[in-house]
């Protein structure tokens, strides 16, 4: 599978944010979205995955078969807020989304040991911390899968042990022949990247 | 679809017992009747099925706001989207719908016929309003998600949401209101209003949780 | 995998189709305002030479401003509608102005339209309101209206703005029908004698055509407010864009 996007524009409130954005992503392959504040990375990352339109250009999949309808359903969003309800348990919260995206992978419990965060399941998700909130968000990535990954600053809150988990997480997930794309301005020590500098004109 | 049925049922009946907040504030709706009207039993009697529609109306509109704005802010929202792909958005907003229904109005619902002895009511009426009550509002449900959707975006939803929605389901008061007072006074016809409230809940089965996906597409930015 | 090119300057403002519409609104908005003028004028002389109602006197002629508005209140909505649809099927620029600009003008012709009725109402039924059917239905339009109104001033953003009163128009106009039907029903229950109209017999030709005349008049009009009202839309639209960019540029050179 090759992800693909030509001359990619996109606008917010009636102004353009970025254009002319080419990549071409193949199994295995990663690309660093970095830039200053407000410079479109969120931007882009939601383009890609259909939530907002594309002034211009396009973004589709290559040789993918007739398993995904289009780019949205062959990807994960993680977006800036976890997605993930305080009041319900960690595990309630993960059988949701497992159940609701469908291509089961992992079972929570597994997924949950895998971010690091082992015997927190029973727990509502509520009383977490920042950094294991966003951790849980992560394992979210793993109960179901899909071959791309969009991730909008995935560190975020993180301590150093757990940035290195998620790069290994990131790592494996290349192995497997996924893609992903990552919007950050941390680095994410991953190697053999493709990086795309945005709002450099 | 089952799932997100389930997830939304939890939430409603678990955070903050927003099922009882609506039972207590139809109570208190129709509680206040009688200190404006006076306690004539025999006019509260003649003017109880639209005193317990108008309640039940008022307090079904109160919660609607929440009905998308949680899933907005915690990003929820975003991955339905996302996976529109998959399941429709119309029927992911028609599970979200029917998950609010059950969890906050069909208690308003089950608890009529309580309100409606206090309004001095004759059994028959009783029954027939619960009945038009069950089935007329999950189309309050069901536009309302419109508008929800619509106004999902702005801080001070809920207020524009009544405001847009309340011209809107005048139709179903009318009808939900008509076949109530047909089973109890004779001369008027029961069948006809309520098979025109059916209908108009069906209608807006699918007219509103399509505006409601239209509107959620849209709103995401 | 490696064709990675960052992305090109920005364009701030790129605003080109709704130039050409204000300079085409502002050629012919003068002439469009001078013939609803002379109609209007003439429709009006014939309004007060046409013969009086035996029964109601000088107030029959309220129907000529009173009808006019209750029939721009309902193609005002239309219009909004097929605008609403233009913003969502065709993805017109111009569309969502079009409904925004529309919506206050509708609310006026409509709380006019009730108004007059009223006014017209007292003589002749003995009370300055009825909840007959027909001002009703009218009344619910004109909550409408606001609710509508409400709605595209309460996004910053323009374009999500529209899309939701877009959406939320279409939901209203499909229950349009269905709100005239129910509200006839709910009348026709609680009111078996409908109270007196004035359409029940052929209208005579005299009344007829100052009436027509006064209905284009008012249909020029709406049209002018429209044009104008568009266009103020658009110049407000491009000045706060200009703000915006002479914001940015404030960043740039700081």
């Amino acid at each position: 599978m090759r992800l693909v996007a030509e001359n990619l524009g996109a606008e917010r409130g009636g102004e353009a944010v970025f254009d002319g954005v080419n990549f071409a992503l193949g199994p295995g392959g990663m690309l660093v979205v970095t830039g200053f504040n407000g410079s479109g990375k969120s931007t882009l990352l939601r383009v890609v995955a259909g939530l907002l339109p594309a002034r211009e250009g396009s973004v589709r999949i290559e040789e993918a078969g007739d398993r995904f309808a289009g780019v949205a359903d062959a990807c994960h969003y993680l977006g800036h807020q976890n997605a993930m309800k305080p009041a319900m348990t960690v595990n309630e919260n993960l059988e949701f989304w497992r159940s609701f995206h469908g291509d089961p992978d992992l079972d929570t419990a597994d997924a949950i040991d895998a971010v690091g965060l082992e015997g927190v399941g029973h727990l509502p998700f509520g009383y977490l911390s920042t950094g294991q909130k966003r951790r849980i968000s992560i394992a979210k990535l793993l109960v179901s899968h899909r071959p791309i990954w969009l991730l909008d600053e995935p560190t975020a809150g993180l301590d150093r042990a757990s940035e290195g988990r998620v790069s290994r997480l990131i790592d494996s997930h290349r192995e497997r022949g996924g893609i992903v794309v990552a919007a950050t301005h941390l680095p994410l020590g991953v190697d053999n990247i493709d990086e795309l500098r945005m709002g450099e004109c | 679809m089952l799932a997100l049925y389930r997830r939304d049922l939890r939430l409603g009946l678990r955070a903050g017992g927003g099922a009882l907040v609506g039972v207590l504030f139809f109570l208190a709706v129709v509680a206040t009747i009688p200190f404006g009207i006076g306690p004539d039993l025999n006019l509260l009697a003649r003017i109880g099925p639209a005193i317990l529609w108008i309640g039940a109306l008022l307090a079904s509109l109160l919660g609607l706001d929440r009905l998308f704005q949680a899933d907005r802010d915690d990003g929820s929202l975003d991955l339905m989207i996302v996976a529109s792909d998959r399941h429709m958005l119309p029927l992911t907003v028609l599970a979200k719908c029917l998950a609010h229904w059950t969890g906050t109005v069909l208690p308003l619902v089950i608890a009529s016929p309580l309100f409606g002895l206090l309004m001095n009511m004759e059994p028959l009426a009783i029954a027939a309003t619960a009945l038009t009550l069950l089935v007329g509002t999950p189309a309050i449900t069901f536009l309302g998600a419109a508008g929800a959707a619509v106004a999902v975006a702005l801080p001070r939803g809920g207020l524009l949401i009544s405001v847009l929605i309340l011209p809107l389901v005048i139709p179903i008061l009318i009808f939900g209101v008509s076949a109530s007072y047909g089973a109890a006074a004779d001369p008027q016809p029961f069948l006809q209003p309520f098979f025109i409230l059916c209908a108009l809940t069906l209608l807006l089965a699918v007219v509103g949780p399509m505006a409601a996906a239209a509107a959620l597409r849209w709103s995401a930015d | 995998m490696n064709e990675t090119t960052a992305p090109s300057v920005r364009r701030w403002a790129d605003i080109a189709n709704p130039t050409r519409f204000v300079a085409l609104a502002d050629r012919v908005l003068p002439w469009l305002a001078g013939f609803t003028a002379l109609v209007l004028a003439a429709g009006l002389y014939m309004s007060f030479s046409a013969p009086e109602d035996y029964q109601q006197g000088i107030t029959v002629r309220i129907m000529y401003i009173h009808v006019p508005f209750a029939w721009i209140s309902m193609m005002c909505y239309s219009v909004m509608a097929i605008a609403a649809l233009g913003t969502l099927v065709w993805r017109h620029p111009l569309a969502d102005v079009s409904l925004k600009a529309a919506a206050p003008i509708g609310a006026v012709f409509t709380g006019l339209a009730l108004l007059t009725g009223s006014i017209w109402g007292k003589p002749m039924w003995g009370t300055w309101w009825v909840w007959d059917a027909r001002l009703t239905s009218v009344f619910i339009l004109f909550l409408m209206y606001l609710g509508l109104i409400a709605l595209t001033r309460a996004l910053d953003d323009p374009s999500r703005s529209a899309r939701a009163a877009a959406i939320m128009t279409l939901v209203g106009f499909i229950n349009i029908p269905i709100i005239k039907f129910s509200v006839d029903w709910w009348n026709t229950l609680h009111q078996p004698t409908s109270v007196m109209r004035l359409d029940g017999p052929t209208i005579h030709p005299s009344l007829l055509w100052p009436l027509l005349v006064m209905a284009l008049g008012f249909t020029l009009l709406f049209f002018s407010l429209h044009l104008a009202a568009i266009r103020t839309e658009i110049l407000r639209r491009r000045v706060a864009t200009m703000q915006r960019l002479a914001v940015r540029r404030a960043e740039r050179q700081a």
